[in-house]
This record gives structure tokens, C-alpha cells and sequence, in this order.
């Protein structure tokens, strides 16, 4: 091997990968602190809550398929209900894939039955005339005139309704249809005072989004009633188009809560109409929603409901990271023990993947609102061992190079050609086992399958940009730094040669 | 340790070696012998499925000395129907687990151990899960198996050959069953954390199978060329060279799930941490059973009836290689360097 001290020809490359490196885990630190992301989400099994998993179906006498419109409605409907309950980071999301997605609703501390009731009822879409609107400022309104027709009950509730306050914008679904009733837009900035209902959501039979583009691009939604609706929406338009201000106009209510109150300037007798009006995008799609959610009413079946009090949410959190310094102090040991010098760099990577998980982990909290679980901590900890066997396939690879006579400075080149290829598809293998795992995972154990994939991604690049540069800069160091053969490589390369004739 | 890096320079040229192909009658008896009382565990016994499954609601009261007795009269007074499961967990709670009930006797249960215990209902960890939860869960969890076997052996088909992809199958399936079926003996609970770690274990067993089969193609990519092995020697022998590695994977891939387990069970009673490190662990210990004793055979058995194969087998028999005394093809590659100019430096430092 005193023959083999030629300049080695990849010289600047392994440190400048490290130095891209170090500039990498630099520059995400910096952007966790401009981003204030410095705290990692906790789900709720590790700081307590509420979590309650629905699952969509058609209500009782609809017919029809559960569709993607009417889970994203039924999504912002159980939002609209929970954000009333005032609690910070709440969470409402459709979770799954295709028609048979679920809903799941997180709510942190001790809410417990609360959200629980609030979330599963059936909202439900009716149209009823407005008998009289104001708008709501925030202060009770007794001067208010009372509006005839009306029961003293539903006038007083209409003056004293305050609709800045977040327990009036619940909504309930449970509005009666046949009572006249003071309640207030979705907005929070209008209450109104509104007829029974006379046509409801199951009469339509379509609604759509639509631009009309030769009157200046503006936004309409068109909706279309079944036979029953067709006669319902006629009368009910014939009688108040001639009425005054705000007689004439009809509340589209979902859930309890006004979503718009167009005006009708003419009676539509045949099923078709059109409600205009200075509509965005967005608000003219969402309003298009709410009338096909109006179509479809979905109940909810409580598939799952957790209440984990911050005690026990605090258990989980301790439990798991001691079970992550203990699988980690474990790895490292017998690293340490069995590779010696080549330990150091199993450390050194580890240390590495660690980092690049945790600021991966702060940054995808604050940009996808990544939450860890106590399942995710779990595969996270099963990662230091797919992340720390790469580093074994790589080292015993070496190994057999040197077995075969190779220097250790052409060994450490040629084993990772070999060992590149394992990896790459023992990786793979693990990626696709964690995408699957994702997408047909059900609850909380998905956050398992993320960090199982996230981690062995952040270990591809690892070993590539980190292990692999190291080993190469510490084999040229050895040869390097100690003319003789045994002094100097001693130290960091006792594991990787094998000791073939050992008097033990 | 440096005992077991001499094993492994003695198995890499073939020094030391364990005939696990030869002897593939003596692995697929014992496989077969698991295999059939897993599924005879399986029949009679049935897996235990948690509450996930079944549907019910499980209650947790954290109280020191909550007696199982105080628990079950408490919620026997709400004259829920169906069976009652109470338990201590740890020392400080106990866990009332209950068929589905609706939400009424749901929250007549919570206030009956709130008062029992005199602590606040939202103290009470709770999980309650509807009737047609669990067929729901079974069904995602079966569809992630299938595509999980698709994708993989699609993959590995077109990294590796597809008889590779075959045998990898093969050895999976082998661990599912077993798995399942120490479950189903034993009598653990299975929960979807459970079942989330049998799928990860498929990635797993998988990963030690491909470190092997790697070697395997490397060792047999020119095997046709010469006369020296048959694929089965040159199998055997990129076994007994990634053996030490297939050990050190194993053993690292343990370790972190042991200490998940150990403090899962020790700290924190059953949950999530449990279930899922102990699925893992059981089927990492399989999986690296299967990924030297199962695989390598059957990708040899396969490959073995090749025409190409065939000759190649009749070709070193006529020769009179005898199997036991196998040269590795890649040492034979190097002329001297391997030699004692290298061994000597190596040889004295520990």
C-alpha cells in the first residue's frame, strides 16, 4: 500500500458536497427562524384533545353518490361550527382519497363532548323568504321595529342577536322549516329575520359556477329545481317580486346561517335561474357548492372519536422521546463497538439526519401544518435504523473491497459504486411501503407512513451527500497524515479491515 | 466484535460457509411447520381485534388505586349492554373498554367513572369507535397490502429479474403469515397501529432481501461464462458473504424498536407505541430469517431450471468441483494483491 500514495483525482468534490451541505443546513435554520417556526407541531395524543373522525353518507331519503363537492362543503360547514367554539388551532380536514374520504376534526384541550355534538348533526339548504334584515353591530338593537307577522319570541331573538359573536355564526342545521326564524349571514355582518321555508335543498337538481362573458366577465351561478322545486321556487318568486325592499328578497340558508340573499327582480317559473351579482370567482364557485351541497345533504357516522387529556398527551410525548434517545444511544453503541473509526461516522450522519428531519419537520409544520404524533415520533425512531443500516451496507461493502486486496483509498471508491445501487433500491423499497401506508392509513397512524417516508429521503441524501464525502475525505486523511501503514489509519480504521488471522 | 469481523473476512472467500441452499428441505420444513400452525392458530383461535375492529369505546381513568372492581360496578350501574373488558394499566389507571355503544351511553359511562373516581369527565381518556369503523379500516389495510405487493414486485422486476421479484414476494408472504399467526397464538391485541406495522415490516423483510439478491446478481451476473459454479454455489456464497451485514442491519433495525417497545409496554401501558413496535419486531425477526433462509432458495430453486442453468450445473459437475471446497469467482479475479502483502498490516492490530 506504500506504492498506492498517488494524488487522489476527485480531490475538491467530497468537500465541497459538504460544504453544500453545511450551507443547506445553515440556510434552513436561518429560514425556521424568519419563518418563526421554531416549536414543532404536537397532534393532539401528545398535548391532549379532542379528535373525532366522521364519515360521510348520504342522509336518510336522499338518494345519490357521496361526492367531492358536497365532502369540501360538508368540510367548511364543520369548520364554520367548530371555529365558534374559539379554540386556537383548530383543525378540520378531509383526510383519505376519491368518494370515500373522512373528515377529521381535531380540537385541542379540554373541549371533549362539546365538539363532539357540534360536529355530527346534518346541515341542511332552504330557502326562505327575508322579512327584514339590519346589520348587526356588535351592540343588542332593542329600538328595533317589530316586524309583523311575527311571533314577539322571534322579534325579540332578532334584536338582541349579536352576530359578531362567534356562538351566533355556529349554525346548527337544526332550524325548523316550518318556523319563521332570526338568524345571521355566514359573514357575521348581517342578521335578518326570515319566513319558513318554501323550497328546500333536495329540490335542486344542479348548480353550477359560470362567466358571462359578454357582460363584462361577471360571475353567476346557475341552478336548476326538480318538478317540485320548479313549482315551489315559481310561487314563491312570483308572490315576492313585487313586494318592497327587503321583502324581495329570498335567504339561501345552510346550516342555519345565511350563505346569500339575492334579490328577485322576476318571477321564475321554469326551474332555471340565475343569481348575479358582484361575485368573485371563489365566492360565485362556493355558492355554486352550497346549493349542489343543498342537492345532497351527507349525515355524519362517528367513526372515531379520542379524548386524550393533556396528561396522558404529555405521557406519550415523554415516552417517545425516551424511546428515541434509547434506540438512538442503542444504534450508536453498537456502532461504536463494531465499526470503531467508521462509528464516528455512523454518529456523525445520524447527527446529520437528525437535524435535517427536525428542521424538516418545524418547516413543513408551519408551511403544510405538519403535525407530529406520537406515531410519527415512532417511525421516526424506527428510521434511525433503515437510516443507520444504509451506513452498514455501505462499510461492509468496503469491507469486501479490502477483503479482495483493494486499498482502503480505492475501496472506500469502488464499495460505494456497489453499495450505491443497494441502497437506492432498498430506499425505494421503504419509499413506496411509506407512500402506500400515507394514502391508505387511516387517522392518526398516517403521520407513521410521513415520517417513515420523509426520513428515508432525508437518509438518500445523507448517505449520498454526506456519509459517502466523509468516508472518502477520512480514507485520503489516513494516508495522508501517516506515511507508515499501522500508526495512523489505527485509529480510524481498525473496523473496516478485516483481521484475519485473530488469536481470539 | 473483532472475532465476528474475522467470521465475516471467512464467509466472504468462502472459508467458513453454511450451505443454505443445499439444505433448503431442512428451511422450507420449518417454514412449513410455522406457516401450518399459524394457520391452524389462525382458524381456531382467531386474531384478537381491538375495539378498532369491532367498534366500542374504551375509557382510561387515571387515579392512583382505581380498583378493576369500583370500575366495573360503577359502569355496570349504567346498564349499558354487551361485554365488559376491565383492566389496570400501570399502576395509576384503569381502562374500561366496552362494545359500541351510541352517544348517550357513551357519555352515561364517562360520568359514571367521573363520579365513581371523583375526577372531571375531560380528564378520562377516551376512544370511541362506531360499528362500521373497523370494516372500513380491514378494507384500506387489505387494498395497502395488495398494491403494496404489486408496486414492489413491479419494482423490483425491473431493478433486479423478475424471478428476483418472485422469491422477495415469496419470503414476504412467509413473514405476513407468521406474524399473523404468532399473533393469533398468542393472543395479542390487533389494533390499526398494528396493522400499520405488519406493512412496514413488508418494507422491512424487503430491505434484507435486497442487500442479499444485490450480491446474488453481482455474484452470478457472468456465471454462465465459466464453469467454476452452479447458480445455487454462487447463491450460497453471496449469502454467506452479506451474512454479517444481513446480521448488523437486522440487529440495528432492531434496536431502536426494541427501546420503542420495552418503553412503549414499560412507561405507558398499551397505545399506539406498543402495538406498533411490537408487530415490528416480531416481523423484523421473521423478516431476517426469511431474507437468508427463504429467499436465496427459492430464487435458486427458480433460476435452477433454467436450460442455461441446467448446462451450467452439468458443466461444473463434469468438471468435479465439489461444492463444499467453492473458490469465489471474484477472488479468483485478482491475481496477487489480495495476497500477504496486504494481510500481514491487517493481521496484529485489534
Amino acid at each position: 500500500m506504500s506504492t498506492t500514495n498517488k494524488p487522489v483525482k476527485t480531490t475538491a468534490r467530497p468537500a465541497r458536497s459538504l460544504a453544500i451541505l453545511g450551507l443547506v443546513l445553515i440556510a434552513m435554520t436561518g429560514l425556521v427562524f424568519v419563518q418563526g417556526a421554531t416549536a414543532v407541531r404536537l397532534g393532539l395524543d401528545l398535548r391532549g384533545g379532542t379528535s373525532v373522525t366522521l364519515q360521510p353518507r348520504i342522509a336518510p331519503g336522499e338518494n345519490g353518490k357521496v361526492t367531492n363537492e358536497a365532502i369540501d362543503q360538508a368540510v367548511s360547514i364543520i369548520r364554520q361550527r367548530v371555529n365558534s367554539l374559539g379554540v386556537a388551532e383548530s383543525e378540520v380536514a378531509a383526510q383519505g382519497s376519491g368518494t370515500n374520504r373522512q373528515i377529521v376534526i381535531s380540537v385541542p384541550g379540554d373541549t371533549g363532548r362539546r365538539v363532539v355534538e357540534l360536529v355530527g348533526q346534518t346541515a341542511e339548504l332552504r330557502f326562505r323568504q327575508v322579512l327584514a334584515s339590519a346589520v348587526s353591530t356588535g351592540a343588542a338593537d332593542p329600538k328595533a321595529t317589530p316586524t309583523a307577522g311575527v311571533s314577539a319570541e322571534v322579534n325579540a331573538k332578532f334584536a338582541a342577536l349579536d352576530c359578531t359573536k362567534l356562538a351566533n355564526l355556529q349554525g346548527t342545521g337544526t332550524d325548523a322549516p316550518t318556523d319563521a326564524i332570526a338568524v345571521c349571514d355566514r359573514a357575521g355582518t348581517t342578521k335578518y329575520i326570515l319566513a319558513p321555508a318554501e323550497v328546500l335543498g333536495r329540490q335542486i337538481s344542479k348548480a353550477s359556477a359560470g362567466i358571462d362573458t359578454q357582460g363584462g366577465s361577471a360571475w353567476y351561478v346557475s341552478l336548476t329545481f326538480n318538478g317540485e322545486g320548479t313549482k315551489a321556487f315559481g310561487a314563491l318568486t312570483t308572490r315576492v317580486t313585487t313586494l318592497a325592499e327587503p321583502l324581495n328578497q329570498v335567504a339561501i340558508v345552510l346550516d342555519g346561517l345565511v350563505v346569500s340573499s339575492p334579490r328577485i327582480t322576476e318571477p321564475i317559473p321554469s326551474g332555471n335561474a340565475q343569481i348575479t351579482g358582484s361575485f368573485t370567482q371563489l365566492e360565485a364557485q362556493d355558492l355554486a357548492n352550497v346549493l349542489k351541497y343543498g342537492a345532497l345533504p351527507l349525515a355524519f357516522d362517528r367513526g372515531e372519536v379520542q379524548q386524550i387529556s393533556p396528561t396522558l398527551g404529555a405521557d406519550q410525548l415523554n415516552a417517545g422521546l425516551i424511546a428515541g434517545g434509547l434506540g438512538l444511544g442503542l444504534v450508536l453503541l453498537y456502532s461504536m463497538l463494531y465499526y470503531r473509526g467508521l462509528g464516528f461516522v455512523t454518529v456523525g450522519s445520524l447527527a446529520v439526519a437528525g437535524s435535517l428531519v427536525y428542521l424538516l419537520f418545524l418547516l413543513l409544520g408551519k408551511w403544510i401544518g405538519f403535525t407530529l404524533t406520537l406515531a410519527g415520533i415512532a417511525g421516526a425512531i424506527v428510521a434511525i435504523g433503515v437510516t443507520a443500516d444504509s451506513f452498514i451496507v455501505y462499510f461492509e461493502r468496503v469491507r469486501d473491497e479490502l477483503r479482495e486486496g483493494r486499498t482502503l483509498r480505492t475501496a472506500v471508491e469502488s464499495g460505494w459504486v456497489r453499495a450505491r445501487h443497494t441502497i437506492l433500491v432498498a430506499d425505494f423499497v421503504s419509499i413506496i411501503a411509506a407512500v402506500l401506508l400515507y394514502f391508505f392509513a387511516v387517522g392518526g397512524v398516517r403521520g407513521f407512513a410521513f415520517t417513515l417516508g420523509l426520513t428515508t429521503l432525508v437518509d438518500l441524501i445523507v448517505v449520498f451527500v454526506f456519509t459517502k464525502p466523509l468516508v472518502t475525505i477520512l480514507a485520503r486523511m489516513n494516508f495522508y497524515s501517516s506515511g507508515h501503514r499501522f500508526s495512523g489509519l489505527s485509529a480510524k480504521s481498525t473496523g473496516t479491515l478485516p483481521v484475519v488471522k485473530e488469536a481470539q | 466484535m473483532s472475532k465476528l469481523s474475522g467470521l465475516g473476512g471467512r464467509l466472504y472467500r468462502g472459508e467458513t460457509s453454511v450451505d443454505f441452499i443445499g439444505r433448503r428441505r431442512r428451511w422450507y420444513s420449518i417454514s412449513a411447520f410455522f406457516i401450518l400452525a399459524s394457520i391452524g392458530a389462525l382458524s381456531l383461535q382467531g386474531l384478537h381485534l381491538g375495539i378498532e375492529f369491532k367498534g366500542g369505546s374504551s375509557f382510561t381513568v387515571t387515579k392512583a388505586h382505581a380498583s378493576i372492581e369500583d370500575a366495573r360496578a360503577a359502569v355496570t350501574a349504567t346498564g349499558i349492554p354487551g361485554e365488559l373488558i376491565v383492566q389496570n394499566i400501570g399502576s395509576d389507571k384503569v381502562r374500561v373498554q366496552t362494545s359500541a355503544l351510541d352517544n348517550a351511553q357513551n357519555n352515561a359511562v364517562q360520568d359514571a367513572l367521573a363520579t365513581k373516581f371523583s375526577v372531571t369527565t375531560e380528564s378520562i381518556d377516551s376512544q370511541i369507535v362506531g360499528p362500521s369503523w373497523g370494516k372500513e379500516i380491514t378494507r384500506k389495510a387489505l387494498y395497502g397490502l395488495i398494491g403494496f405487493l404489486i408496486c414492489v414486485m413491479l419494482y423490483l422486476a425491473m431493478a433486479f429479474e423478475p424471478k428476483m421479484a418472485v422469491a422477495a414476494i415469496v419470503a414476504v408472504v412467509h413473514d405476513v403469515f407468521i406474524t399473523v399467526g404468532i399473533y393469533a397464538l398468542v393472543g395479542f391485541d390487533v389494533t390499526p397501529a398494528t396493522v400499520i406495522g405488519f406493512l412496514t415490516i413488508l418494507g422491512y423483510s424487503l430491505y434484507d432481501t435486497v442487500v442479499v439478491f444485490d450480491k446474488i446478481r453481482e455474484n452470478t451476473r457472468t456465471i454462465t461464462a465459466s464453469s467454476k459454479q452452479t447458480y445455487s454455489q454462487a447463491t450460497n456464497l453471496a449469502v454467506n458473504q452479506t451474512l454479517v451485514r444481513s446480521f448488523n442491519t437486522s440487529l440495528i433495525a432492531l434496536l431502536p424498536v426494541a427501546s420503542i417497545l420495552f418503553v412503549g409496554a414499560g412507561l405507558l401501558g398499551a397505545g399506539t407505541l406498543k402495538d406498533l413496535s411490537l408487530a415490528l419486531f416480531i416481523g423484523l425477526t421473521v423478516g431476517t430469517y426469511s431474507s437468508v433462509f427463504i429467499a436465496p432458495p427459492v430464487l435458486a430453486q427458480l433460476r435452477e431450471k433454467e436450460p442455461a442453468m441446467v448446462a451450467l450445473a452439468k458443466r461444473v459437475n463434469g468438471r468435479g468441483v465439489i461444492a463444499s471446497t467453492i473458490t469465489p469467482a471474484a477472488v479468483d479475479l485478482i491475481d496477487r494483491p489480495r495476497g500477504p502483502r496486504n494481510q500481514p498490516k491487517r493481521k496484529g492490530r485489534k
